[in-house]
């Protein structure tokens, strides 16, 4: 009996650790199962090493263009290999500080591969857990392949990020198929350090989910730097060889030719939720493969929820973790605020950052709201002048009638900081004119935020 | 110079746009105005000539005076009378003028100006930035939304099944902003729902001075004594008839909120929304009806009353009545409505005075009906009777203006079959 909790977690990553530590600190005995290292996908393989190399790619673009500050770098070297290395350090920190944070709040954890089984029990290797109150699964996702066009993740010359993240030197030249945040990023990363980038994506723009204008200024900006973007492009075939790949690429009514080094595929994850043993509890999954989930995340198996990546999109580790805390206050008995899932702010940590949240202007016209657009661009910010990070804006879109923020987007240097501004509005339900009467400091990034406001109240001041 | 925003009392002339002499026409902006939130445009209410600009640009005017006026081609412009004006710092103290023709002389009212106590805000409600906005323009008192927020704080989700009664049709300001009201037809439709009229000065002066006089909302009262003999005739009749048919019966609170709204419809200057810079004169009447619950009251709403058959009425006066008793209305079923009527007459009180559900104007409160001796032809005759006082917002409706709607409630509750004209 000594293998029973309160609650039984499968999977460590934001959602899953997250989840753990609230259950602990509502008093609830709670098991963690994680197969491998704690802080899942993100800490490890994700966001965290990501954010560590976009930093080693920022450093190289900054020293090429130091001369104009007034400081002289000499020829940039850049070695991805050292860069790497760094970003492992910085994941293994964090996936020791999620260690630390289990044991601080005493959630046992179990390491293994865990299977559910009916009762809300869940069965690692011969031992058997089982949840009095409630089993959470946060098994999250994975990357995935097109095997149907021949492009299988082969780990060589086909890779994904998984394989990325531990390279030893920079491709000479990759082809990214997918520019969502993951291809972005690459895409930013691998330039930075020298290698040939194309970057090919279905839909018609870059950053499909992003307002048009965000789309637009990053496909610009990438232009100008030297990586290649091929948008509304269909990549046909795929025929890898030893140490390149040939891509034949439908774009514009044409097909062309492209050979690279590496291909990595960022378009779209898997969630895994095979082999933990879903359909013997009585879980079910949707049409697109994600756990089916009521309003309070509860699946169809009564004391089983799902949160994070596996309870379906956005598949972001913020919207993970706000699930783990509210079921975790669910499960104790407490009445948690609803998730507001029309505020989860959505950032691409490319350079200039892209940050935005609620709706874009195309979703504002085919809903057939009456709003306002309200921009600013950071090329009148002083701060922005000062530090030369001048490319891109603040927009902010309006009801009309009421003044709610329906949408921000940001594009530009610190965006995934500037949005927070707008989110906490938005969660607070004020309205343009509270953030624009807010003051806020002289000079800074965010005096955008205000003006663009203003700017949809049409009283822009700075432009 | 108008009011353009809720809390501006001055305002700085930027720049006209329009010179003395020269045509102007409704909607143009005549100047640019900087208010204490903005640079807001200043509209000709009025075609005609631009006037005896008073306010040089770069000068700041109280909200209320003179800063030009628009007159006929022609026209010359008359001694406009001074006295409901605020002094000026351009020293003109002449009213705005939407059209020099329509101004009439302000009513002598009492301006001794009074200590004025800010009346302090009853409970403090929680309710987000965007719930007030939406709760303001809907006219919903956020006191009676059950928020859904943290803590119980109001927001969006918790209005957005409140009504918006005129959410498909614009609200249409009147050109020239001019009174009386009783020129508004009704209930003729203008496509719009209501008609916000903005405040005359005199309107304004009112308004200020009476309620600094008076609480938040300066009441008065007006009572009369009603036969219902032919009421209560009629009403016997009627439910003969509808209990031949297996329908509901009709009470008469249902018979008076008929009657209230047939008589709102003669005299749409009591069926209004008292709005700060503005009176909202509604081109329908929803009846909010006072029903008591468990730990307090709430008024739910029969929409377009004066539409409304009385048999109709009295299902739904019913059904509303049920379900506030076991508080499952909607935010929608309680909000909205442009005059009310209160009747504590089972309780047998003879006599009461509502107080006004605001932004209403007006409120009527029943008492019991009694038999009483009463002289008919000269003869001692028993008779059903009733007394009804109408409550009155006074920045709205006058003594004389509630009292004729008084009348007419009356001879239509004395007369039930005058409701058929």
């Amino acid at each position: 009996m000594a293998n029973v909790y309160d609650v039984i977690i499968l999977g460590g990553g934001p959602a899953g650790y997250v989840g753990a530590i609230r259950s602990a600190q509502l008093g609830m005995s709670t098991a963690l199962i994680e197969k491998e290292k704690l802080g899942g996908v993100c800490v490890n393989i994700g966001c965290i090493p990501t954010k560590a190399l976009l930093h080693s790619a920022y450093i190289a673009s900054l020293l090429r263009e130091a001369k104009e500050f007034g400081v002289e770098a000499g020829t940039v070297k850049t070695d991805y290999g050292v860069a790497m290395q760094r970003s492992r350090k910085v994941s293994d920190q964090n996936s020791k500080g999620v260690e630390y944070l289990m044991k601080k709040n005493k959630v046992t954890v179990v390491k293994g591969a865990g299977v559910l089984q009916p009762g809300r029990k869940v069965k690692v290797g011969n031992d058997t857990y089982e949840a009095k109150k409630a089993v959470l699964i946060a098994t999250g996702s994975r990357v995935k392949g097109l095997p149907q066009i021949g492009l299988e993740i082969n780990k060589t010359t086909v890779i994904s990020s998984d394989e990325a993240l531990f390279l030893e030197k920079a491709p000479a030249s990759m082809a990214i198929i997918g520019a969502g945040a993951v291809g972005m990023e690459f895409a930013n990363i691998f330039h930075a350090f020298g290698t040939k980038v194309t970057l090919i994506e279905a839909l018609p723009r870059i950053l499909p989910l992003e307002d048009v204008e965000a789309s637009d200024a990053l496909a610009k900006s990438y232009k100008k730097r030297g990586i290649d973007v091929i948008a509304g492009a269909k990549v046909k075939k795929g025929t890898p060889g030893k140490d390149k790949v040939t891509l034949e690429v439908e774009a514009g009514g044409a097909t062309q030719k492209i050979e690279v080094a590496t291909v990595l595929m960022a378009a779209g994850r898997a969630v895994n939720t095979e082999n933990i043993g879903l359909a013997e509890c009585g879980v079910q999954v949707t049409d697109r493969g994600f756990i089916k989930v009521d309003q309070n995340l509860q699946t169809s198996a009564p004391g089983y929820y799902a949160i994070g990546d596996v309870a379906g999109p956005p598949m972001l580790a913020h919207k993970g973790m706000r699930e783990g805390v509210t079921v975790a206050e669910l499960v104790a008995g407490k009445k948690p605020h609803a998730i507001r899932y029309d505020n989860v702010p959505s950032v691409t940590y490319c350079h200039p950052e892209v940050a935005s949240i609620g709706l874009t202007e195309d979703q504002c016209k085919e809903r057939k709201i009456d709003y306002v657009a309200g921009r600013f661009p950071f090329s009148a910010n002083g701060r922005a002048r000062g530090t030369g990070e001048t490319e891109g804006f603040v927009k902010i879109l309006r009801d009309k009638k009421y003044g709610e923020i329906l949408g921000a987007h940001i594009v530009g240097g610190h965006a995934s900081e500037i949005i927070h501004e707008l989110t906490v509005a938005r969660e607070n339900e004020y309205t343009v004119e509270e953030v624009e009467l807010a003051i806020h400091a002289h000079p800074t990034m965010s005096e955008a935020v205000a003006q663009a406001a203003l700017d949809s109240l049409g009283r822009v001041v700075d432009m | 110079m108008e009011a353009l925003s809720p809390t501006m009392e001055e305002g700085r002339v930027v720049k006209w746009h329009k010179r003395d002499g020269d045509p102007v026409k409704t909607g143009e902006t005549l100047a640019e105005v900087e208010t204490d939130k903005a640079v807001m445009d200043l509209v000709a209410r009025a075609d005609g000539v631009l006037r005896q600009v008073a306010a040089a640009e770069g000068q700041t005017v109280a909200v209320g005076s003179v800063v030009a006026v628009i007159v006929s081609p022609g026209e010359a412009v008359g001694a406009v009378p001074a006295a409901a004006a605020p002094a000026t710092p351009s020293g003109s103290g002449k009213r705005e003028a939407g059209n020099v023709a329509t101004v009439t002389a302000p009513a002598p009212v009492a301006v001794t100006p009074l200590p004025v106590a800010a009346a302090a805000e009853a409970t403090r409600v929680k309710a987000s930035p965007l719930a007030r906005r939406m709760a303001k323009e809907a006219g919903v008192d956020l006191k009676l939304v059950t928020g859904s927020g943290p803590g119980g704080r109001v927001v969006k989700k918790d209005l957005e099944r409140a009504p918006s009664p005129g959410a498909s049709a614009a609200p249409t300001a009147t050109a020239g902003a001019t009174f009386p009201v009783s020129r508004v037809p009704f209930p003729e439709r203008t496509g719009a729902a209501y008609d916000d009229v903005p405040l005359t000065q005199i309107r304004k002066t009112i308004a200020k001075r009476l309620a600094a006089s008076l609480g938040p909302i300066p009441h008065f009262f007006l009572t009369t004594e009603v036969d219902m003999e032919r009421a209560s005739e009629a009403r016997e009749a009627l439910n003969k008839q509808l209990g031949d048919q297996g329908g509901g019966k009709v009470s008469f609170n249902d018979i008076i909120i008929k009657a209230t709204a047939h008589a709102l419809t003669k005299h749409p200057a009591c069926n209004a929304w008292f709005q700060e810079d503005h009176i909202r004169y509604w081109h329908e009447v929803h009846i909010g009806m006072a029903v008591a619950v468990e730990d307090g009251l709430i008024t739910p709403v029969i929409r377009n009353a004066e539409r409304k058959s009385l048999a109709d009425i009295g299902r739904e006066a019913k059904e509303l009545a049920e379900r506030a008793r076991s508080r499952r209305l909607q935010p929608s079923e309680y909000t909205g409505s442009t005059f009310s009527v209160s009747n504590l007459g089972m309780f047998d009180i003879d006599q009461f005075t509502a107080v006004i559900n605001p932004p209403e104007a007006g409120i009527i409160a029943v008492g019991s009906i009694v038999q009483k001796p009463v002289v008919v032809d000269g003869q001692l005759t028993p008779r059903r009777r009733m007394r009804i006082t109408m409550s009155c917002d006074h920045r709205v409706i006058d003594g004389a203006t509630g009292a004729a709607f008084l009348k007419t409630l009356k001879q239509m509750l004395e007369n039930p079959l005058a409701m058929l004209l």
